[in-house]
């Protein structure tokens, strides 16, 4: 089955789950981005015909939002914190260092598909400053050779 | 017989390897053939000793820490040689940094397993609940009202007129709204209370229903914390079917039963209205009030919103009593805060202490200074949109009131410690940027305000000679004025706080002699 094909049966479940959920619509966003790793913008229509809202209304809440994401993820997302404590225990040396190592800027994400730069506002690790976010972990008390290992470590099962 | 262990499973102890200290006492006491016995816990917010091996002694619990896999085998040796080890730190409870607490929200962190029933109702679990069942709503209004509780979001708002409020409400259907968005840098408390003792907020929620006639509630966490979320989860579960939710909560023949939500990475969605709309499927954008929430809040409905700390106290103001709650505090700043400490700290973890303690207490005293070793510089209290207060004034005690007196604020009661290597017009350029990212696009202050400030910003520090930066300075102060009296909420509102304050103290970082920067 093609792609779109797939990710409608997918999306059709989910919407069907969500049938008497009310303010339905971060919980289908969010189901279906972990099912199929974005929202595909077929799924969109779909969206819009089950809650009786527009297309419009649909993209502005996906658009308002940082987590959605509207094209496939590369293969490992980082998302270092950028916020105040981190900042005060040496963020933004770690943040020029993974730009000068990928050479990507804050945002990017490298060519081969392979990591995606996030920055993120807090990950509640602030105690234990600086941290980030690797694929859903979160590494605190981070330090430069730190970040170079678990760089390594991502471009070994690239 | 080798004695009881218990490591956090907190996810912050696991970002700095307590999931990795665990295998290796599996696996080293399977080799050694020792009987283990290992309990996940929650943590002690002492984060900076983390992970935090503790064990079972006849005088209390040892601690050992901060540990690595690789002390493990040592540690599995002199555990059972009795002999000393070089990371023991005697009994936990008799650190200083603990001993001195007032442990009354926080009273089980590091002490119980977060998904077991048994242990939270060992430890004075659902007591507050069966009290509230037993006075009836009325009376539990008044218990919350007479405690002097203020809402621990931030506004500081007296909870107890809010839940009057919606009690005296007359609607279909009404609901209870937990803000667990914790999006201020520097605060923690929601996380470690949802991760380590979820069953505290779920009775919090259930007396707020019971109270106000709510039988519906909802817990927004943010997606950053998806530890917390599967924790609640589960914990909903175990409390639904041991009868503390659903038909009949906890005997009351009343019912109540709430869900989780997940935000989606937006800051503005902590603002109470902001996260309505959320909830309801939309972009969070903030409301005008009136009307108030617990008028018309979430679906149009009559709606209690408090954060996690705040709907986590009415159990022990319940259990306890209104006036063993107040006893704590001053003025009126009652009961105790988990203020938390954070950024470039040497000690950084969580002080649950009453209201009234100085600052310098907190950031010297608990904190030890700076984890540099360097001189401390400031320290923002209250999230991004907290002033830098500088050690001149860090005699000023934590109180909602005194704070304020200084222009500044409390808030959610996080600290974070900076050291003379900070360059403050960064930060007060950091502030402006987060507002133009993560205002709601609302009102044109806010939205197009926060960008003209990063501009401005670049501006005086590029600017050639003296009066090419007063003339900036003058259009910076404008525009925080403009801000901070034409925006509908406090992102747009407050963002002023932490740049006229990093201005005010520190001009020297953007290049200003003092007195350019106080005119
Ligand atoms: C920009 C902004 C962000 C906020 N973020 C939070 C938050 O993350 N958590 C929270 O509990 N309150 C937050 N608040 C405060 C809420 O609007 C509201 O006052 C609070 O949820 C009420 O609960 P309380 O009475 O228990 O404090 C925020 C307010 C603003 C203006
Ligand atoms: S101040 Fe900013 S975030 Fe607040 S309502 Fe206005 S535009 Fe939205
Ligand atoms: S500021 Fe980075 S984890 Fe909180």
């Amino acid at each position: 089955m093609p792609d779109v094909e797939l990710h409608l049966s997918v999306v059709n479940t989910l919407l069907e789950r969500h049938k008497g959920t009310p303010g339905a619509l971060l919980p289908i966003l969010h189901d279906i981005q972990e099912r199929i790793g974005y929202i595909p913008d077929a799924a969109v229509p779909e969206i819009a015909h089950a809650l009786n809202q527009s297309q419009a209304e649909v993209r502005g809440v996906i658009s308002f939002y940082h987590d959605f994401r509207t094209a496939p993820p590369a293969r490992h997302i980082l998302r270092l914190c950028r916020a105040e404590s981190c900042k005060s225990r040496g963020a933004e040396q770690l943040a020029a260092q993974l730009r000068e190592r990928l050479q990507l800027d804050d945002h990017g994400s490298s060519a081969d598909g392979s990591i995606s730069l996030r920055p993120v506002y807090c990950l509640g690790a602030c105690a234990c400053s600086p941290a980030l976010e690797l694929d859903g972990r979160v590494h605190a008390r981070l330090s430069a050779e730190r970040l170079d290992a678990l760089l390594d470590a991502c471009r070994e099962d690239a | 017989m080798m004695p009881t262990l218990y490591l956090p499973t907190d996810s912050l102890a696991r970002a700095v390897g307590a999931d990795e200290v665990s295998t290796a006492l599996i696996t080293q006491a399977r080799e050694r053939n020792l009987p283990l016995e290992l309990q996940r816990t929650s943590s002690r917010g002492l984060y900076w000793l983390e992970p935090l091996l503790e064990v079972d002694s006849p005088q209390g619990r040892i601690g050992f820490g901060p540990l690595t896999a690789a002390d493990v085998p040592s540690v599995l040796e002199a555990l059972s040689s009795s002999t000393e080890h070089p990371l023991s730190l005697g009994l936990v409870e008799e650190l200083p940094y603990l001993k001195t607490q007032q442990r009354l929200l926080f009273a089980r962190a590091g002490i119980t397993r977060p998904l077991s029933l048994d242990d939270y109702r060992a430890h004075g679990g659902f007591e507050g609940l069966a009290r509230a069942v037993a006075i009836g709503g009325e009376q539990t209004a008044t218990a919350v009202f007479d405690s002097g509780l203020r809402g621990r979001g931030g506004a500081a708002f007296p909870a107890g007129i809010k839940w009057r409020t919606v009690r005296g409400t007359q609607a279909a259907q009404k609901y209870i709204v937990c803000n667990a968005d914790e999006g201020d840098s520097g605060t923690f408390a929601d996380r470690m209370l949802m991760e380590g003792d979820p069953f505290l907020l779920i009775e919090g929620m259930a007396i707020a229903g019971l109270c106000t006639g709510a039988t519906y509630g909802y817990i927004y966490v943010r997606s950053e914390y998806p530890d917390a979320v599967a924790t609640l989860r589960n914990a909903l579960e175990i409390a639904r079917s041991n009868g503390y939710l659903g038909a009949n909560v906890g005997g009351s023949g009343q019912a109540f039963d709430m869900e989780v939500r997940v935000g989606a990475g937006a800051y503005i969605c902590g603002e109470e209205t902001a996260l309505l709309d959320s909830l309801e499927g939309k972009r969070g954008v903030v409301r005008a009030k009136p009307p108030i929430p617990a008028l018309q809040g979430l679906f149009g409905q009559p709606t209690l919103v408090h954060n996690v700390l705040t709907l986590a106290s009415a159990p022990l103001i319940l259990a306890k009593g209104a006036q063993f709650y107040r006893d704590y505090g001053m003025g009126r700043s009652l009961g105790t805060m988990p203020f938390q400490l954070a950024g470039n700290v040497r000690h950084g973890g969580l002080v649950e202490r009453a209201f009234g303690l100085t600052l310098r207490e907190l950031v010297e005293g608990y904190g030890g200074g700076t984890a540099s070793g360097r001189p401390l510089k400031a320290a923002q209290v209250g999230g991004p949109l907290g002033a830098w207060v500088p050690p001149a004034q860090f005699d000023t005690p934590l109180d909602y009131e005194a704070f304020a007196a200084m222009g500044a604020m409390l808030g959610h009661g996080g600290v974070v410690v900076a050291d003379d290597t900070l360059d403050m017009a960064h930060m007060a350029r950091f502030a402006m940027e987060f507002c133009a990212e993560e205002s709601c696009g609302k009102c044109t202050p806010c939205r197009i305000g926060s960008t003209r400030g990063v501009e401005v910003i670049d501006r005086l520090l590029a600017a050639p000679d003296q009066a090419g930066r007063d003339q900036q300075v003058i259009i910076l102060k404008d525009l925080c004025d403009t801000m901070q009296y034409g925006s509908l909420c406090a992102l747009g509102g407050m963002v002023s706080f932490p740049v006229a304050s990093a201005l005010k103290y520190f001009p020297a970082d953007f290049g200003l002699q003092p007195s350019e920067a106080e005119q």
